[in-house]
């Protein structure tokens, strides 16, 4: 293949507690796992496990107030955790890529498309507006978006879910980010979009080698992507591994549980 | 109905189906103040079904293809721009305020989003107690036995009849939303994208309890929703709507042997069961 | 590190604060029993004395002892606020609820209804009513309630419009509710509990409002004891006494101050009740 297996992201030993008022509880604790290049770990696990903390964290996105973050989360070498707040915001974006779940939510409803792509692209690269401007149109035929010049004119309200989505992930291809974070990329889009965005999204995989941490609770998700997986329940990692292996030979029970849990649909039927 | 059926019915006077959509048309006109032809927005275009006593319909379909207004419709919460829905054989927005709160009992619903559909501020005892006051006369002790059997029978327990909203998880939550849906013994439930928002180990729990509870009470059910395997579990006929027009009724067995594009399209986008199968990623199978 | 802002938000300042304006509400109804004095007992005699132990604050220019006329004027500042915020919130709440739930034409109508008052600031409306009756403590209290619903008949208004998409009122409706049981049971509830902190920083300018028509003189007529007349009436001795002017203006510095910071404090303790 040629392509080094170089870690890029190292995280160990995260422990995340939170500060309320009834003292310090542990969101996330031990937790262990290396974002090679070119791969995609797949973190799985029921709401509320930590998944969501867990990438935060990474992006030292939580707040200094009430949440302490031990532990080491090295980014090719360099710890990120307890990073100044501005090295960080030249991180973000460029380095680490975050596609959120509600993509909706991921763009100011008052600055159309084309602005908001600009203004990303130009705080993390030294492009000219025109030069921003190409890029953007470039990325956006390249995820298949229809018109790519008029969706620029467009405002966040006028484009679908699965639409956004696949605008996030053009913005993300043209800053060529060495990690993305996709927190449940899928799971506010309809079936007939999934399957579209996670192709875009590996893409971003095969050519620029970023490496992806998917994180989802549908186990479909992971089958069509992971290349190692992660199993999170209350806040700790109970399973990892390849993830032919977790799928065919799952060791703990929570795991087991989640295989079990799954709808399927009769077989014979589905092929036409 | 042909024009025959129709004559039986109103002989007979008895339901030819427990729920009927007729020819129902529905645009939402976009108010502009000058203009006198404002441009409108075809939401449904003649859809017509029916759901008989016990049997499940699955409605499928893309987000935007007017699956939600047709649920709206179909509970009597929006008026069509023109059809009719017939249930048990009467016409739900011409009918006399009388008989639309009598029909009302046996024709509930449940949301996608669990925690909008609730009053934050009602406790959960609260929140199921609202349709048994509003039809049944229960004194306080039978009203909340009742409660508690159906807390139960979803699944949560006596505690729980105290808690608030805020202090459920969203499969719980759309377990009481459920509870109080089949507290009058309905007859049809419209359940509009209800597993949606819920992680895949809680759709599958909160299907099985909808199964369960359909075998129970001999409901019928009315399934709106983009995902084909949560659909699957539940119906016995399977609906594609597409762009307002339903384009496809189904019996399950034929469904997914069908040629309609928009079932090719979702069959294509089902993601894979097992790494093997899949699609996209290192070492998948060549499409 | 202790920050500024900290200091005044928590429980702690609403107990503080909930605890001075309890401290109040016992002054005003109890003054006649705590006041050494009747404050409109005059006593010429002893005009303009400095504090002593029959007149613990002093007198004023006609000998009333200052103490108790500020007692005394807490029952009309607290008491006649109240009043106007009771009654303007009950107006507010029933025409703004009615106009949002029902829309159409009756919004129209009763919208139209408060864009007219809103176009008369309160003082206009108060000498308009003072010219016509005269001057006294109910018109003053009439023309601030009648240009103070519509402030909230509005902030109802806006609340119940969004409420009304809210899935629970369409699973209401599904549940058989009547309009009537949604409106009592699922959307006055929802929209009056901000209302208890606006409600507090209402009181302070409802307070505010009495006062200065007072001491502009077309509100309370002495012989009358309130804390806007005692400023008016002290402002000509200002620079022999100044204690007559500012006993009361002090008096109407902490109740305000009271009640706009059991307010925020409120607002910021309300934030986290809702999911």
């Amino acid at each position: 293949m040629g392509t080094e297996q170089s870690t890029v992201l190292q995280v160990r030993d995260l422990h995340v507690q939170v500060h309320n008022q009834k003292g310090n509880s542990t969101i996330v604790q031990g937790i262990n796992f290396e974002l090679k290049r070119g791969q995609v770990l797949g973190l799985i696990g029921e709401s509320g496990c930590g998944k969501t903390v867990t990438s935060m964290s990474i992006l030292q996105t939580l707040d200094p107030k009430t949440t302490k973050v031990e532990g080491s989360i090295a980014l090719r070498g360099r710890e990120l955790n307890g990073l100044a707040e501005q090295d960080m915001r030249k991180i973000r974006g460029k380095d680490i890529a975050y596609i959120m779940q509600n993509p909706m939510n991921a763009f100011t409803p008052v600055f159309t498309i084309g602005q908001q792509m600009i203004e990303s692209i130009r705080s993390h690269t030294s492009f000219s507006k025109k030069q921003a401007k190409e890029l953007a149109t470039e990325a956006l035929h390249h995820v298949n978006l229809p018109h790519p010049a008029k969706l620029l004119h467009s405002y966040p309200f006028q484009l679908s879910g699965g639409m956004l989505q696949r605008v996030m992930i053009a913005i993300a291809a043209c800053l060529e980010p060495a990690v993305l974070i996709a927190d449940e990329p899928t799971t506010a889009l309809d079936v007939f979009n999934q399957k579209t965005v996670l192709k875009y999204l590996d893409g971003l995989r095969s050519e620029f080698g970023t490496a992806i941490l998917l994180i989802s609770h549908d186990l479909g998700v992971i089958a069509e992507m992971a290349d190692e997986v992660a199993v999170m329940q209350n806040g700790r990692i109970v399973e990892n591994g390849d993830v032919f292996q977790l799928f065919d030979e799952p060791k703990h029970d929570y795991t087991k549980k989640l295989l079990s849990a799954r709808l399927t649909l009769p077989m014979d039927q589905l092929a036409t | 109905m042909s024009q025959y059926e129709e004559d039986l019915h109103l002989i007979w006077g008895e339901q030819v189906s427990l729920l009927q959509v007729k020819d129902v048309t529905h645009h939402y006109t976009a108010r502009k103040l000058f203009k006198w032809k404002a441009p409108s927005k075809q939401v449904l275009s003649n859809v017509s079904f029916s759901i008989e006593e016990g049997a499940c319909l699955g409605m499928l379909g893309p987000s935007g293809a007017g699956k939600s207004t047709l649920g709206k419709v179909m509970l009597g919460l929006e008026r069509p721009q023109s059809g009719q829905i017939f249930f048990q054989g009467h016409d739900l927005y011409k009918a006399e305020q009388s008989i639309r709160r009598k029909i009302r009992r046996d024709l509930q619903a449940v949301f996608q989003d669990s925690y909008s559909s609730v009053n934050p501020r009602m406790t959960a005892e609260q929140i199921i107690a609202e349709p048994l006051e509003n039809y049944e006369r229960l004194t306080i002790a039978e009203q909340k036995r009742t409660i508690i059997e159906l807390l139960e029978r979803v699944g949560l327990t006596e505690e729980d009849l105290t808690k608030y909203p805020h202090q459920f998880s969203g499969g719980q939550l759309q377990r009481i939303n459920i509870a109080r849906a089949v507290s009058l013994k309905p007859k049809l439930i419209v359940l509009d994208e209800s597993v949606s928002s819920l992680d895949m180990v809680t759709q599958t729990l909160i299907l099985d309890l909808l199964k369960e509870l359909k075998n129970d009470f001999g409901m019928s059910y009315f399934f709106i929703t983009h995902d084909l395997k949560a659909v699957y579990q539940l119906s016995d006929t399977l609906g594609v709507l597409d762009h307002g027009q339903l384009t496809g009724l189904y019996e399950k067995d034929r469904f997914l042997k069908s040629d309609h594009p928009v079932v090719k399209e979702m069959k294509r986008s089902i993601l894979a069961e097992h790494p093997r199968f899949r699609s996209i990623g290192t070492r998948a199978l060549q499409q | 590190m202790i920050s500024i802002r900290k200091i005044f938000k928590g429980p702690k300042v609403i107990a503080i604060c909930t605890i001075i304006l309890t401290v109040l509400l016992i002054i005003a109804v109890f003054a006649p029993w705590i006041a050494p004095h009747h404050p409109a007992d005059v006593h010429l005699v002893y005009k303009l004395q400095p504090p002593s132990w029959t007149f613990p604050l002093g007198t004023d220019h006609l000998g009333r002892c200052n103490l108790s006329r500020l007692l005394y004027g807490a029952r009309i500042s607290l008491g006649f606020a109240m009043l106007i915020f009771i009654s303007s919130l009950v107006i507010g709440l029933i025409i703004g609820t009615i106009s949002g739930y029902k829309g159409g034409w009756i919004d129209q109508l009763l919208m139209r209804c408060c864009d007219g008052v809103m176009a008369f600031p309160n003082l206009i409306l108060v000498l308009g009513l003072v010219g016509i009756f005269g001057p006294g403590l109910p018109q003053v209290i009439v023309a601030l309630m009648l240009v103070q619903w519509v402030y909230y008949a509005r902030i109802f208004r806006g609340m119940v419009l969004s409420l009304k998409e809210e899935n629970f009122i369409a699973a209401a409706k599904i549940n058989g509710s009547s309009q009537w049981k949604i409106i009592k049971q699922h959307i006055i509830p929802n929209v009056l509990p901000p209302l208890v902190v606006i409600g507090t920083l209402e009181m302070g300018w409802a307070i505010m409002d009495i006062s200065a028509m007072s001491f502009l003189g077309l509100g309370v007529q002495p012989p009358a004891a309130e804390w806007g007349a005692m400023i008016h009436e002290g402002k000509s001795y200002i620079r022999t006494n100044p204690e007559l002017m500012i006993y009361p203006g002090l008096m109407i510095m902490v109740v305000v101050v009271t009640f706009n910071l059991l307010g925020e404090a409120l607002s910021d303790q309300y934030g986290v009740k809702r999911r």
